[in-house]
């Protein structure tokens, strides 16, 4: 890749988003409980467990397209009553979707350009014309993007409409433009779902090589064990909107709440 | 064979943004540049100006306008000819109360003034989507015009409400021919395009196409959608501002509200459905279409002896038929027609 | 103040609400069962006010005879509006039908004139337009007999529709195919049918709302920007509610007949003309989905 530092920087570091007595209910359905724990910067933290749990609400929170009721989310020692969506792009956050949000009408490339809309200064007078600072900067950006692409390996498809692509490509192409947005933490929100096995190794290795070379941040949804198992450092667990497991993958696979949840033991 | 692109690599992202990367393209718009500006106002006669040309250029702009709007934005608008008016109403005024104001100022201000109306009346897609937005601009439609029959100042206390519009001057030189009033239409549609081009490729276009597409995604990303919707209203509206003024000053010679009613925001909505929404090229295809069929239905009606209201009822129904026909065959318009055209012209004279 | 004209002119439009909202009653219909907004109900009205009237002017059928056949017409367009329109956009976003019925507008006005010519023409249901005796004498309020028995009819079609609806198989169907046209696929309803019998219903409605609106000014070209007025009452009333089509039917058409009346002299009168429109813009922003409406819930 580019020039980037080098050095694979996994030294997990301080916290850097604390969660706290997050609640969240809509009209009498209570999605989330008192939820709090932290996610440590450079880590790879996985939110698991079953359907219904509110996993997907948890990380909307995090990135402000929910406010919870209660609680509060500190971000980077900042004390927020809530988030809102602008705000939490602005400040690093970058989430991919369990259900595709690409822009079907665009090319993956335009997709992944999207990415950088925060990046990008010059107003639409200058893009009208489109002569020195504008075009200056849409190449610059769009150098930017190739190095996604490069990345992702998608180059043979940069060109095509994403509504042509299939599922497991989309979803990279997901990725990508959550990655060219240089997130400080990026959110992913069942990134493996329907996927085969190939394609499961293809995007553990990418989220690996985007923590491990980036320093990226990483709060990760997923059902698939064996992979929750392998990448992340620690695991919550949530059930019917609470927390019922948190600490390293080892630690909550013992845990006997957990493995009741999954089983589907009455509690 | 002939419009191969083998052997035309690029090697470096900015020849791979151009407009025209093909250099068979490239010779293609140079043609019909010299074809526009050169030899047509050799040869065409009057009647082809001001009952063609003209008025293909002009709605081709007013399509852009609504393009940008609806086709890149997704915002779904019936209210263009009231921006129209509003541009053709504040043109007027400013060449009337400011004595010796440039002409061209007079119809940038005629376009800003459309372009606040439009701020103003987009306000509501902030809170409104879909066919409510689409109703909601109908209000627009109808209380401008209102508006401008009703307030006498913008008619200038005129009793018939039908006011002359003042001549076309630039430098002492009178734009009083067709084929100068062409040429003029020609170079401002000819520089609005290339400007609305330019936008739709970069950033401001992909934002508006991103809160087209799926605007909570886009706002997830970091877009801010006032800003964006009504940045797509006020260009919309400017360019429709400019689209107006040209109507009333290069075509019609006069400024009256009747002609900006809610038939020509439906036919611009057309042109730009048949032409192809999100599609620059679309919006031209669209318009030549839409300013060529009333023609050619005439022609049709007058080889078969049929009178003029069976043509114009023809008219109707043939327009009706081909809308539906285009949203089931191609909803992408002719631009997307002419896209495949080039596809396979890419392999001609080979199948595959 | 005068009461009784405050009354009079209230009256007047809450009357002239009821046929506001028969028209977008069609529109429900319509939006409930196949989720399509059709811009095209206007001509509808128009093409059956118009072929209805020729029938009897022209051809000499009685009226009886001439309803009932333009009723079999209107089916048949139904049909043929499903089979040629609606089928082939199945799977296409509602803008894309939404369009196409604005094509289908265009289509079906060239067509009514060019069947029946374009002069504007009378319809005498047999009806008066003359005023009440009963709240005349005892009142002192004019309102016009035609107004109210155009209302009982609108009552009586309003309760029907919605009993049908409610109380009937099919009308459950019609439900199920507005909800999700998939799994009413599912379930084994036959989409293709429910669809022609929706419109064949929605012709029906747009020719009783047609000859009411026909015989009391003329059956004539301007008959389809009625349906754009029903664009305020869907707003108001939401897209799919029955009884919202009627309560919104009623607001705008009282409001827009008190705001000519009491507004109107201040800033020069034609305030009809986008007063239903600004009010329901202004409605929409605190309420985007109509008082009745369904709250669209999206989710990401």
């Amino acid at each position: 890749m580019t020039a980037m530092n080098q050095e694979p920087t996994r030294k997990i570091g301080d916290v850097i988003l604390d969660l706290r007595h997050i609640s969240l209910s809509f009209g009498g359905v209570k999605a989330l409980t008192d939820i709090s724990f932290d996610v440590r910067e450079h880590e790879i933290r996985a939110i698991i467990g079953p359907n219904g749990a509110g996993k997907s609400s948890m990380l909307n929170v995090i990135n402000g397209v929910y406010r919870p009721q209660e609680g509060e989310i500190i971000y980077r020692g900042e004390h927020l009553r809530d988030m809102n969506t602008y705000a939490a792009a602005k400040s690093g956050i970058a989430r991919t979707f369990q259900n595709i949000a690409l822009f079907k009408g665009m090319s993956v490339l335009d997709n992944i350009m999207t990415g950088r809309n925060l990046q990008i200064k010059t107003n639409f007078l200058l893009q009208a014309l489109y002569l020195g600072p504008a075009r200056k900067e849409e190449i610059a950006h769009r150098v930017k993007v190739e190095e996604v692409i490069d990345f992702l390996e998608i180059q043979h498809i940069r060109k095509t409409p994403v509504g042509r692509l299939p599922y497991g490509l989309q979803k990279r192409v997901e990725l990508g433009r959550a990655l060219a947005a240089e997130p400080q933490i990026l959110l992913l929100d069942e990134p493996m779902a329907g996927m085969n096995v190939e394609e499961k190794q293809d995007m553990c290795r990418f989220i690996l090589d985007v923590n491990a070379q980036f320093g990226t941040t990483i709060v990760l949804i997923e059902h698939d064990m064996g992979v929750v198992m392998d990448i992340s450092d620690r695991v919550v667990v949530l059930d019917y909107g609470k927390k019922i497991g948190d600490g390293t993958p080892d630690a909550v696979r013992s845990n006997q709440d957990v493995i009741n949840a999954y089983l589907g033991v009455a509690h | 064979m002939l419009y191969r692109e083998a052997g035309q690599f690029k090697s470096s992202y900015e020849a791979d943004g151009q407009i025209f990367p093909l250099r068979q393209d490239r010779l293609g718009i140079a043609l019909l540049l010299v074809l526009a500006f050169v030899a047509i106002p050799q040869f065409a006669s009057a009647y082809y100006f001001s009952a063609i040309l003209i008025p293909f250029l002009i709605f081709s702009l007013a399509a852009l306008g609504l393009n940008i709007l609806t086709g890149y934005a997704g915002q779904l608008s019936l209210g263009s000819a009231a921006f129209m008016a509003v541009g053709a109403f504040s043109a007027y005024n400013f060449i009337l109360r400011i004595p010796g104001i440039p002409l061209l100022l007079a119809f940038v201000l005629g376009g800003l003034s459309a372009a606040l109306v439009g701020i103003a009346f987009g306000l509501p897609s902030l809170r409104i989507r879909g066919f409510y937005l689409a109703a909601s601009t109908l209000a627009t439609q109808f209380f401008v015009v209102w508006a401008l029959t009703k307030i006498q100042w913008f008619t200038n206390y005129s009793s018939s409400g039908v006011i002359t519009a003042q001549k076309m001057e630039m430098f002492g030189y009178e734009f009083s021919s067709p084929a100068s009033k062409y040429l003029l239409v020609l170079a401002i549609v000819s520089v609005m395009a290339l400007l609305a081009k330019n936008m739709v490729r970069s950033n401001v276009g992909r934002s508006w196409m991103a809160v087209r597409d799926m605007d909570v995604a886009a706002e997830v990303i970091g877009i801010r959608l006032m800003r964006t919707k009504l940045l797509a209203f006020a260009v919309s509206s400017f360019y429709c501002g400019v689209a107006g003024a040209l109507y009333a000053f290069a075509y019609l010679g006069t400024v009256e509200p009747e002609a900006y009613s809610l038939d020509l925001s439906f036919r611009i909505l057309f042109m730009v459905i048949i032409g192809g929404l999100g599609s620059i090229l679309g919006s031209f295809l669209g318009a030549a279409f839409i300013v060529l069929l009333p023609v050619f239905l005439n022609v049709f009606a007058h080889a078969l002896s049929l009178p003029t209201s069976v043509a114009s009822n023809l008219e109707l129904m043939v327009f009706g038929a081909l809308i539906i026909f285009f949203l089931i065959v191609e909803p992408h318009g002719l631009a997307r027609l002419w896209q495949i055209a080039k596809e396979k012209l890419r392999l001609w004279p080979f199948p595959h | 103040m005068n009461l009784n004209f405050f009354f009079e002119v209230l009256i007047g439009g809450l009357l002239s609400g009821v046929m506001y909202a028969l028209v977008a009653l069609g529109f429900v219909l319509i939006y409930k069962a196949s989720g399509v907004f059709n811009f095209a109900q206007g001509a509808m009205v128009f093409f059956a006010a118009l072929t209805c009237v020729s029938l009897v002017n022209h051809w000499g059928f009685p009226l009886w005879v001439a309803i009932l056949t333009t009723i079999a017409t209107m089916a048949v367009l139904g049909v043929l509006i499903e089979r040629i329109v609606l089928r082939p956009l199945v799977n296409q976003p509602e803008i894309s039908l939404f369009m196409a019925t604005i094509g289908l507008s265009f289509f079906i006005e060239g067509m009514a004139q060019l069947m029946w010519g374009a002069e504007v023409q009378r319809l005498d249901l047999g009806i008066e337009d003359v005023p009440m005796e009963s709240l005349l004498t005892n009142f002192n309020i004019i309102v016009s007999k035609f107004d109210v028995v155009a209302a009982c009819i609108c009552a009586i079609l309003v309760t029907c529709l919605a009993l049908f609806f409610s109380r009937t198989k099919i009308g459950r169907a019609l439900r199920a195919v507005a909800d999700d046209h998939q799994a009413a696929l599912a379930v084994g309803i036959p989409l293709q049918h429910i669809w022609g019998i929706v419109w064949a219903v929605a012709g029906f409605v747009a020719m009783v709302a047609g000859l009411l609106w026909g015989s009391r000014n003329g059956v004539q070209f301007s008959l389809t920007f009625v349906a754009l007025k029903a664009l305020p009452v869907l707003i108001l009333g939401g897209f799919t509610s029955v009884p919202g089509a009627i309560i919104g039917g009623l607001i705008i058409g009282s409001t827009e007949k008190l705001a000519e009346v009491y507004l109107g002299p201040f800033v020069g009168g034609g305030i009809e003309g986008w007063f239903p429109y600004v009010l329901a813009l202004l409605f929409l922003l605190v309420r985007p989905e109509g008082l009745f409406g369904e709250k669209i819930i999206r989710r990401i």
